[in-house]
């Protein structure tokens, strides 16, 4: 039995949808409802057994249970108990508010196996309201433009929506073709995004004044020249490092990540207080060099075929 | 703080030159005094804080982080600054932000040892991007992509006055700038320092294109390869300045102090005689002193330097600038016969009966230290700037244009540690650099070790093995020719090019552009 396994595997527990842990062509597949339906939606007849938040089974003699992550809508840690101890796979998670996901939750382990996308302690996510705020203040001083936003389609997108009618934003808000059907899988989730309308088609003057949003890679295609005087966002944890966002061409870096930021990785090391950490998926070694200063014992676990979809 | 680092971050952003001159200028019209006058000399460049040096935020740095972390961090970042403004924690919300001018009476009452302390409090009072402007402001290079022009354009747009008079007054006053701003919001009239020894902007002039000139509207004289100068004197005082308007004063004070004369005047810095292989060594023995604040007498002796007078501004102090090229040639010859000949001379007139004479003469000039021929409309004012139809330059072969440096590699073999391959672009109409070529050699050792100083001092950005730079050197590129390429989104390529000089004297934006490049195909 295989977590996110990167190959076709005869059984799979799969922490969430993104593409970088939830691949097609598995044999059996146990996660969330919710991440089934995501997987559901993006290939197609993918079949698998539900299990809830809080629930688990036994498969050759070790109980496995779904427990909260906070990364996007479905998330889930994934607890291995056998013979008293306890196995936390966080997969990616988040500890801050996110309106389209339950939120992330600690559970005590003897091994903790943790993410470590945004493992320098130059990553702080600012929060997310002060990020919201700078894209309306944007919006507001160009009525004559409009203001595209790259993220990703599972998550990013959804949360920077529900954000944005959490900050009193209720205009309609234009959307790529991409992202429909991602979005409707969450209103049917109880997440309302509020009135959505494609932004295809639509004549430049319509478009005065609109937020658009949009997955990175169609930022800079010919989708974009259709719009009017757009200013490029970005919604992503990487904006944090000016050259990051410079390196992209973004005009309006939104610093909002789906990940846990270092203070988040740190202070959950320190919640949890496992007797061993093991760290993959991004920085390792600052991490593991933080644990080192903190008498935690951990070691990194360098995994293949983990380019990340939500790429923060 | 926090609107200095918005108007920082929003330079950081926006690629297009004038969004960038418009965000400077609406925040030059509404941030307070002092503090716009402090963040328009920082932009500019004409800010410097002696108590902080890199080493300081370094200091800083290892008293506070884990140096491991740090120099991972570090290292994915790429600037310092930048990785310990983000790494410093948030202190409490409440504490009042320190404005900029508090930033620089801190800063420059404090001693270089008590510095790190200094900006550590001043770091617990600010969020991440004040933080960022701090130290950017702090160590100076803000590495926005702006220049002096840039900045006083934007001073000029902010105000409704043009960028001429602001460079007219601009170099005879000094940050944070109160009377420039006073005068900009018409509380009072344009400064006037008539009584200092102050920078007025160049004349410059264009490449002849095509065709010839009718030289009984134009005069020609030689066109020296050294390096323009400015000198301005009070009788008390006497300043020289380059091209950018720096003070080169303390680089050559053998001429300040052997020019006995009040008023302005114009000339090529030149080294007297055919010194220790020619004309290559001289012009990089004149370019090594433009750099230093003093010059031992060894190496006045071993150059002797004089200049070749073209023009004067100030007679006395008359401001002459509006009488014709023939009336100020008369002064000027009158002015040269009172000063000392061993370091002063007039550039000659060159008398040729007509065009084809003269490009013959052109052709035969075998001196090293010409470079072609001025061509100057006898009835033009000196007027600031390039201006089309007055002045001409008509330079030799083999084609040369002055580029500005955008990307740097390393090179291979010996030299695989530094950054020797060097990419260069010019100038669209719109104020964009796009790449013309790209060479590696031309260049000595020294300069060599200078230009990979300057790549790693001044990195922007890093792509694998390539280093994209601050777009503030020219490079003088010599090469064969130029032809059309679809290959390069320049629409052109040059064939053979090579360093053939470091221009350090030149600001960037008066490179050549691509309309220039494109006007030697052929
Ligand atoms: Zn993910
Ligand atoms: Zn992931």
């Amino acid at each position: 039995m295989w977590i996110d396994p990167s190959r076709p595997a005869e059984r799979a527990l799969v922490t969430h949808g993104h593409a970088d842990h939830a691949r097609s062509g598995h044999g059996a597949v146990w996660a969330t409802p919710e991440t089934l339906a995501i997987m559901a939606l993006r290939y197609g007849t993918e079949m698998g057994t539900p299990v809830a938040y809080g629930d688990g089974f036994e498969a050759g003699g070790v109980k496995i249970s779904f427990h909260p992550a906070g990364h996007v809508l479905g998330s889930a840690q994934i607890l291995l108990e056998h013979a008293g101890e306890r196995v936390v796979v966080t997969g990616d998670y988040k500890r801050r508010f996110d309106p389209t996901c339950a939120p992330f939750e600690a559970v005590a382990c003897d091994v903790l196996i943790t993410e470590a996308t945004f493992g320098l302690p130059v990553f702080t996510h600012p929060p997310i309201e002060d990020e919201i705020a700078k894209l309306l203040a944007a919006r507001a001083a160009n009525a004559d433009g409009c203001i595209v936003v790259g993220a990703y389609a599972l998550g990013k997108a959804q949360r920077v929506i529900a954000e944005l009618r959490r900050a009193g934003y209720h205009a309609p808000i234009y959307i790529h073709g991409a992202m429909q059907k991602m979005c409707d899988l969450y209103a049917a989730h109880d997440v309302p995004l509020g009135e959505l309308i494609l932004a295809t088609g639509l004549a430049k003057a319509e478009m005065k004044g609109a937020i658009v949003v949009a997955p990175p890679s169609a930022m800079n295609d010919r989708w974009a020249q259709r719009l009017p005087d757009p200013i490029t966002a970005m919604a992503s944890g990487w904006m944090r490092v000016r050259q990051r966002a410079r390196q992209r061409n973004v005009e309006l870096p939104l610093v909002i990540s789906d990940h846990a930021d270092w203070t988040e990785l740190t202070d959950t090391l320190l919640e949890l207080r496992p007797a061993e950490t093991w760290i993959t998926h991004g920085r390792t070694d600052a991490l593991g060099r933080w644990c080192e200063l903190h008498q935690l014992k951990a070691r990194a676990l360098d995994l293949v075929g983990r380019e990340d979809e939500d790429e923060g | 703080m926090q609107a200095f680092a918005a108007l920082l971050d929003g330079l950081i952003y926006t690629r297009s030159r004038d969004h960038k001159v418009r965000l400077i200028a609406d925040y030059l019209r509404i941030a307070p005094d002092p503090d716009r006058g402090w963040a328009l000399a920082a932009l500019a460049g004409t800010l410097s804080i002696a108590t902080v040096k890199a080493a300081a935020i370094r200091a800083m740095a290892e008293e506070r982080f884990d140096p491991m972390l740090f120099r991972m961090s570090r290292d994915y970042v790429g600037d310092t600054a930048e990785t310990v403004a983000l790494m410093w924690p948030d202190v409490s919300q409440d504490i009042v932000a320190p404005t900029v001018s508090e930033v620089i009476d801190v800063l420059n009452s404090t001693s270089r040892a008590r510095a790190p302390a200094v900006l550590a409090e001043l770091m617990d009072r600010l969020d991440a991007n004040g933080r960022y402007a701090l130290l950017k402001l702090a160590t100076g290079g803000m590495r926005v992509g702006i220049s002096a022009r840039l900045a006083k354009i934007a001073f000029g747009q902010a105000f409704g006055l043009s960028v001429d008079d602001v460079e007219e007054v601009w170099h005879a006053l000094r940050p944070p700038y109160a009377e420039l701003f006073a005068w900009g919001e018409g509380k009072s009239e344009r400064p006037d320092p008539a009584d200092s020894a102050f920078f007025r902007p160049f004349m410059l002039a264009h490449p002849l294109e095509e065709g010839n000139v009718d030289l009984t509207a134009f005069a020609a004289e030689w066109k020296w390869d050294g390096i323009r100068i400015q000198i301005a004197s009070t009788g008390g005082e006497t300043r020289l300045f380059s091209r950018g308007g720096d003070e080169v004063t303390g680089a050559f004070p053998e001429i300040a102090a052997a020019f006995q004369g009040i008023g302005v005047v114009d000339g090529e810095l030149l080294v007297r005689g055919d010194l220790q292989g020619g004309e290559a060594a001289s012009f990089n023995a004149l370019q090594q002193r433009l750099g230093r604040k003093n010059v031992t007498a060894a190496m006045q002796a071993e150059y002797p330097v004089f200049v070749r007078l073209y023009d004067i501004l100030f007679d006395g102090t008359e401001d002459v600038r509006a009488l014709s090229w023939t009336m100020r040639r008369n002064r000027l010859e009158m002015f040269v016969a009172k000063l000392d000949p061993a370091r002063f001379d007039l550039s000659a007139i060159i008398e040729a009966r007509d065009f084809d004479h003269l490009a013959e003469m052109r052709a035969a000039a075998r001196a090293a230290a010409i470079e072609g021929v001025m061509l100057k409309r006898r009835d033009s004012t000196y007027l600031a700037g390039r201006k089309v139809g007055l002045w001409y330059k008509w330079k030799r072969e083999p084609l040369v244009a002055d580029c500005v440096m955008m990307y740097a590699q390393r090179g291979s073999g010996k030299r695989s540690s530094l950054y020797s391959d060097y990419t260069f672009g010019c100038w669209t109409p719109d104020g964009a650099l796009l790449p013309v070529g790209k060479a590696y050699s031309g260049f000595s050792d020294a300069e060599l070790k200078w230009l990979d100083r300057f790549v790693r001092n001044n990195t922007v950005a890093r792509y694998g093995p390539v280093r994209e730079v601050e777009k503030s050197l020219v490079l003088e590129v010599a090469f064969d020719a130029v032809h059309e390429s679809k290959r390069h989104k320049s629409g052109i390529a040059m064939r053979f090019p090579r360093i053939s000089r470091l221009r350090r004297d030149k600001p960037a934006d008066e490179a050549d552009t691509i309309a220039n490049l494109r006007a030697m195909i052929g």
